[in-house]
């Protein structure tokens, strides 16, 4: 098929608009980085900064940037990018800007099984992380199953998603009230998402599960575009839409939990995500990895402003929340006016 | 015939309904950390409060009266918003009106500290009534009006914005935080009738408005444009039965803290067993969701006994269950 100059000139336009959108985003990601690198309780200078991470420098300076900084910053990236492509995959996929992870249940169970092993187990660190995203999958699949009525429906699923959702809030609201009063505080912190206790061990299993779940999605992008046009015309085109919807699933719920295992349920990451790097760069391309960059961007800088800009230190997930919540109210009103979804 | 049937059922489903409400009360006044006799119960009730088990009793009742009445509002209420909505998954907490008569009373307590009960009653109030706005002009806006779907998801991001802010506030205000933790989850346990008193009126004054709009939802229920046909000015109907159903679920919250679900399993129940008129409806709603809540609350103090399971997360467990079925099992756009 020989398509004409002018579709070819729409297509050129749209590819230069990507690339260009996502060169913005990845330097934006990295300025960010940079920022909360040198910018903390202390101001560091840049070449300080790259003498510490080199390790030419050593003292008081180097642990700020070594132990501190630079794990939180790091966590902060992948986090980010694991929460922001989740929650596209999921969006795509349910064809409706609000059915991210954290509105229909799987940040739910990730958090529910993390707060338990805090509060009740005594438990930490990589026990948690397990328990997150054993959890996190173990509902999704009950949604899927509990939503399966000879074949799935996106509907359905987002339905059942927010019934198990509102049971798991409730438990998780249970198991606070049993908490003793100094942990109280840190439980509501981790629930809210934080990167407080960021150390670079964490950032490990983050990567290894960005790379590949992450690199499970991207391999069946198009698949998702193409189910974006609706289940039957997806499958008019050749997608065995049952068996790509199983795997997306999977691949973004193990995202969105291994990320909530390190930092928390981030308030509205994957939420808004996906449909901020819609607005910049969709233009019929795939919306993975903008939504990935963004999701980064949004942490780095929602952490920053948290440690830095606001009166009180908050933790990354407030002020994510409190950003969120307008915007939220914005997208529905706009896109339900237009009546399209993301 | 089924006609027939549902009508000479009827009466006999408002006896079995009365039936257990007293069953309930009296489980609820029995059981709890200590079981009473029937002695103590005679006791506690008549005021003697002597022995152990009469004035665990003499206890007991003003619990079992706010949960009756708590669990009356929110099955009235749920009932209401299911008609005014037309949609069969309508529940204050699902549609996020718990949470926000919450933020409203968390945001009280952080600035004001113990004030009277009238005024957090009052923040509640106005907090529900933001949240069923928001939630109602957010999911209506647009083709196809407030479907199920959005309505639902409305709700449940609204419900995620706003319990972000929650702890937004609570986070700086450690000796806060544990008072607001154990209030979020919604329990009638330590009531009295002094924190009962106060907002009574205000159920009342929500019963009255959403009984009377009982013929208006019935029009409503033939689809706008047919009650606008029928003569019913379809707005002020759905504002004047809103206010009604805000006002019962904000005191209820207010009393109790934020309990869900009561509101969408109990009205299904009497859609069951009475038929598809509200005028049927909303009276046994108020019934059923006492009983519910009643039962719902003498089950958490047993299943941990001697500890307590709040009403909240009972509700939460039994009606979440519901909420799936419906969604599995009904056509959702129907109603």
């Amino acid at each position: 098929m020989i398509a004409s100059p002018e579709l070819r000139a729409v297509r050129a336009e749209a590819r230069r608009r990507r690339r260009l959108v996502l060169a913005l985003l990845s330097t934006m990601v990295l300025g960010v980085i940079g920022l909360s690198l040198c910018v903390g309780h202390s101001f560091v200078p840049p070449g300080a900064v790259i003498a510490a991470l080199t390790g030419a420098a050593d003292g008081g300076e180097a642990f700020t940037i070594r132990v501190l900084r630079a794990p939180r910053a790091v966590l902060a990236c992948l986090a980010g990018m694991c929460f922001g492509m989740g929650g596209a995959a999921f969006q795509t996929l349910l064809r409706n800007p609000l059915a991210s992870p954290d509105i229909i249940g799987i940040s739910a169970g990730a958090s529910a099984a993390a707060v338990w092993c805090i509060v009740v187990l005594g438990l930490s660190g990589m026990a948690v992380s397990v328990a997150a995203v054993t959890a996190g999958l173990g509902v999704a699949a009950l949604i899927y199953v509990l939503a399966w009525r000879g074949g799935t429906a996106g509907t359905r699923l987002i339905l059942v998603g927010i019934g198990i959702s509102a049971m798991l809030q409730s438990f998780i609201a249970y198991v606070l009230t049993q908490a003793p009063s100094w942990s109280l505080l840190e439980a509501l912190r981790w629930m809210t998402g934080s990167l407080n206790a960021a150390q670079i061990d964490q950032a490990m299993p983050l990567a290894v599960a960005l790379a590949v779940f992450g690199g499970v999605l991207f391999a069946l992008r198009r698949d998702l575009e193409t189910m974006r046009m609706g289940d039957d015309t997806a499958a008019g085109l050749g997608v065995a839409i049952d068996r790509v919807r199983a795997i997306v699933i999977c691949a973004a719920t193990a995202l969105v939990a291994f990320a909530t295992a390190a930092a928390g349920p981030v308030a509205f990451v994957a939420f808004l995500s996906g449909p901020i790097a819609a607005r910049l760069a969709y233009r019929g391309g795939s919306i993975l990895v903008p939504a990935a960059l963004t999701g980064a961007a949004l942490v780095l800088l929602a952490d920053f402003a948290g440690q830095v800009l606001l009166p009180t230190r908050y933790p990354v997930g407030i002020v994510t929340g409190m950003l969120g919540a307008p915007y939220l109210v914005l997208l529905i009103v706009r896109d339900n006016r237009r009546g399209t979804s993301l | 015939m089924s006609r027939d049937r549902t009508l000479s059922s009827r009466p006999v489903g408002v006896a079995i309904l009365i039936g257990l409400l007293i069953l309930a009360g009296l489980l609820s006044v029995t059981f709890g950390a200590r079981v009473t006799g029937w002695t103590e119960i005679r006791a506690g009730l008549g005021g003697d409060v002597r022995t152990v088990g009469g004035a665990a009793v003499a206890s007991r009742v003003p619990r079992t009266a706010l949960a009756a009445l708590a669990g009356g509002a929110l099955g009235l209420s749920g009932a209401v918003m299911q008609g005014i909505t037309r949609n069969p998954l309508a529940d204050p907490g699902i549609l996020g009106v718990n949470a926000g008569a919450a933020l409203a009373v968390v945001v009280t307590l952080a600035v004001g500290g113990l004030v009277p009960l009238e005024v957090y009653l009052w923040t509640a109030i106005a907090g529900a009534a933001v949240a069923a706005i928001a939630v109602y002009l957010i999911a209506g806006l647009g083709a196809g009006g407030a479907t199920p779907l959005k309505l639902a998801l409305a709700g449940a991001a609204i419900t995620a914005a706003l319990t972000s802010l929650t702890t937004a506030v609570v986070l700086p205000r450690g000796d806060i935080a544990g008072l607001v933790q154990s209030w979020l989850v919604g329990g009638v346990g330590g009531a009295t009738w002094d924190r009962i008193a106060p907002v009574l009126p205000v159920m009342a004054f929500g019963a009255v408005i959403s009984l009377a709009c009982a013929r208006k939802l019935d029009t409503l229920a033939l689809g706008d444009e047919t009650a606008a046909g029928m003569g019913e000015t379809v707005w002020r109907a759905r504002l004047v039965a809103a206010a009604g159903a805000v006002a019962l679920c904000g005191a209820a919250t207010a009393a109790c803290g934020p309990i869900g679900f009561v509101g969408l399993v109990v009205p299904h129940l009497c859609r069951l067993v009475f038929g598809v008129s509200y005028r049927w409806i909303l009276p046994t709603s108020i019934a059923s969701g006492a009983a519910l809540l009643v039962v719902a609350d003498v089950a958490g103090r047993i299943v941990l006994r001697p500890a307590e399971l709040d009403v909240g997360i009972v509700t939460a467990f039994l009606g979440a269950p519901v909420f799936i079925a419906i969604v599995r099992h009904r056509r959702v756009s129907a109603l």
